[in-house]
């Protein structure tokens, strides 16, 4: 269990972290949904959000995106604090979002889908580059958005935070319900990120594949932040974690 | 001559002409309640009255400025828009968050103020707009005479909606509009100004309504209840093609002028109602009405 402080992993200690949640709580109308979740990314990380169903994770991407309607507490990003800010401004600081039902638009064709998210930063992926990732979008520009599959979904959702240049990206369950070779498809996307120094926080129900691809990963429960499993510790924790996790 | 149902043609086609005017505003006007209606979720009640400013201001402009038609025409839309994007920011955005009918009981209170100013200042019995010299006159087709103004407002008003829909279906704006209207939250996540959009919307729904009131300053006396006559109507054409459909907005607009003024010809007695019959038979059959997306 955490003490009061922060979970502290020796590499987010010496660096400075790109994320820094601390006393986050949120509310859904009087429902008072997360209780103080701390934790830390630091650059270039891949961690996770594992908890059971119901715990907080996908409120705590949000409250970190400003899409709720009442959350306090403090999110610091790049040394900037972001709890009082609209969630345009969260996202014109550079964080990419993918949320739990993907966000595909039925009035806008898969291009329109894609071209939609203004630029962020500099460095945003090239059509060509999401379409050498994506392939299947191409294929599928002047469709309704909401006429491809679940996972070419999934694609589009994540290719178009990439045009975008944001290189820190909140992925919502972006493996719920898809085949596996698109979970691997997928899988590899965020491990080829990685390498090129995206830092990202995934929300995950399937551990299996989030040791595949993430550094560290943060259990949640209940609304806060109960322990923190380095990912190549995960072997050793694997009792614990099925113990969390109800598997 | 020939005649249709013993209808002589001059009387058939003059209908038919009257009936695409009438269908020219109710285009206008469903439209920019159609816009406004996707993104705010507002039925603004003082659609009608903010038509009527758009005739007096060209009025005004006119008789105090000495501005003609043709400026007043760009003119007007800015102004009242102008007034739109003020009720917006000041009253509307306080009532985002709650119930529909209060944007309901706002926006009509408002056009009850509005409209009661311009009675105040103005009185009731209309004043005399003038048709802009070019579009005087006009020409005998043979089977009809055309006058160039009713021309004229039919291929504005097409032109107008046509552009709109346009914008709306084929531009990144229109595509930023779409996205905003379908789901607000994750818009506003990606960087893109939400309210101010809401704003401009608000703003260009009611900028519609000024244009077509200067259309109609020629044709109808400018008066402060022109537009409450009007807006029943409106309304039901907008129930009729579906709520925040824009070319279903468009094409019952249309349509139903035609019919209204085919109904005047064949069965006078039943032109008043008829768009309200057709109304009750379309909310029986299909209550989203024809273009419209069932919830
Ligand atoms: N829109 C909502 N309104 C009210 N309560 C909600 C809403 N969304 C989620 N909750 C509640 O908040 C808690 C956390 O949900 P969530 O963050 O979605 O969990 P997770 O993503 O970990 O499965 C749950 O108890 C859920 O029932
Ligand atoms: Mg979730």
């Amino acid at each position: 269990m955490l003490t009061e402080a922060a979970p502290s992993p020796a590499k987010a200690a010496t660096i400075a972290p790109m994320l820094k949640v601390r006393g986050l709580e949120a509310w859904y109308g009087e429902s008072h949904v997360l209780h103080g979740i701390d934790f830390d990314v630091a650059p270039g990380e891949v961690v996770t959000l594992l908890g059971r169903n119901g715990a907080g994770k996908t409120t705590t991407l949000k409250s970190i995106m400003g899409v709720i309607g009442k959350r306090k507490g403090s999110v610091v990003l790049e040394g900037a604090e972001t709890i009082n800010l609209p969630s345009r401004a969260i996202a014109r600081l550079g964080i990419g979002y993918v949320p739990e039902e993907r966000g595909i638009y039925a009035s806008l064709s898969v291009e329109e889908n894609l071209m939609l998210p203004p630029r962020v930063r500099p460095g945003g992926l090239s059509l060509e580059q999401i379409f050498t990732l994506f392939p299947n979008i191409k294929e599928r520009l002047k469709s309704q958005g909401t006429k491809l599959s679940g996972g070419e979904q999934q694609m589009l959702a994540i290719g178009r935070i990439l045009r975008t240049g944001a290189h820190f990206l909140l992925l919502d369950e972006p493996t719920e319900g898809l085949a596996p070779v698109i979970i691997d498809q997928i899988g590899a996307t965020i491990r080829r990120l990685k390498q090129d120094g995206y830092t990202i926080i995934l929300v995950e129900q399937n551990f299996r594949f989030a040791a595949t691809v993430a550094d560290r990963h943060y259990v949640v429960e209940q609304g806060r932040v109960i322990d923190m499993i380095e990912n190549d510790q995960l072997d050793a924790n694997i009792g614990k974690l099925h113990g969390y996790l109800g598997v | 001559m020939f005649e249709l149902l013993g209808i002589p043609p001059q009387a058939l086609f003059g209908q038919v002409l009257l009936g695409l005017i009438n269908g020219s505003f109710y285009a206008i006007l469903s439209l920019g309640l159609a816009v406004i209606f996707g993104l705010l979720n507002i039925i603004n009640f003082s659609h009608g009255a903010q038509y009527m400013m758009g005739a007096f201001v060209a009025w005004m402009c006119l008789n105090y400025l000495g501005i003609n038609y043709w400026a007043a025409l760009l003119l007007a839309p800015l102004i009242v828009g102008a007034t739109g994007v003020v009720i917006e920011r000041l009253l509307l955005k306080r009532i985002a968050h709650v119930d529909h009918l209060y944007g309901l009981l706002l926006t009509f209170g408002l056009a009850l103020i509005i409209q009661g100013l311009f009675r105040n200042s103005y009185g009731s019995s209309g004043l005399p707009y003038q048709i802009p010299a070019e579009l005087r006159g006009g020409i005998n087709l043979g089977f009809m005479f055309l006058p160039w103004y009713r021309g004229w407002v039919v291929v504005a008003s097409l032109v107008v909606c046509l552009s709109t829909w346009f914008l709306i279906e084929k531009t990144k704006l229109g595509a930023y509009l779409r996205a905003a209207t379908e789901n607000p939250t994750l818009t506003q996540a990606f960087g893109i100004n939400v309210p101010l959009l809401v704003t401009l919307t608000y703003g260009f729904g009611v900028a519609l309504a000024g244009f077509a009131g200067v259309l109609a300053a020629p044709i109808y006396s400018v008066n402060p209840n022109m537009g409450a006559d009007l807006i029943i109507v409106v309304f039901a054409v907008v129930v009729i093609g579906g709520m925040g459909s824009i070319l279903g907005a468009i094409v019952t607009g249309f349509s139903l002028g035609l019919i209204e003024g085919l109904t005047k010809v064949f069965y006078p007695e039943g032109s008043a109602t008829v768009i309200f019959i057709i109304m009750v038979l379309v909310l029986l059959v299909r209550p989203a009405g024809l273009f419209g997306r069932a919830a």
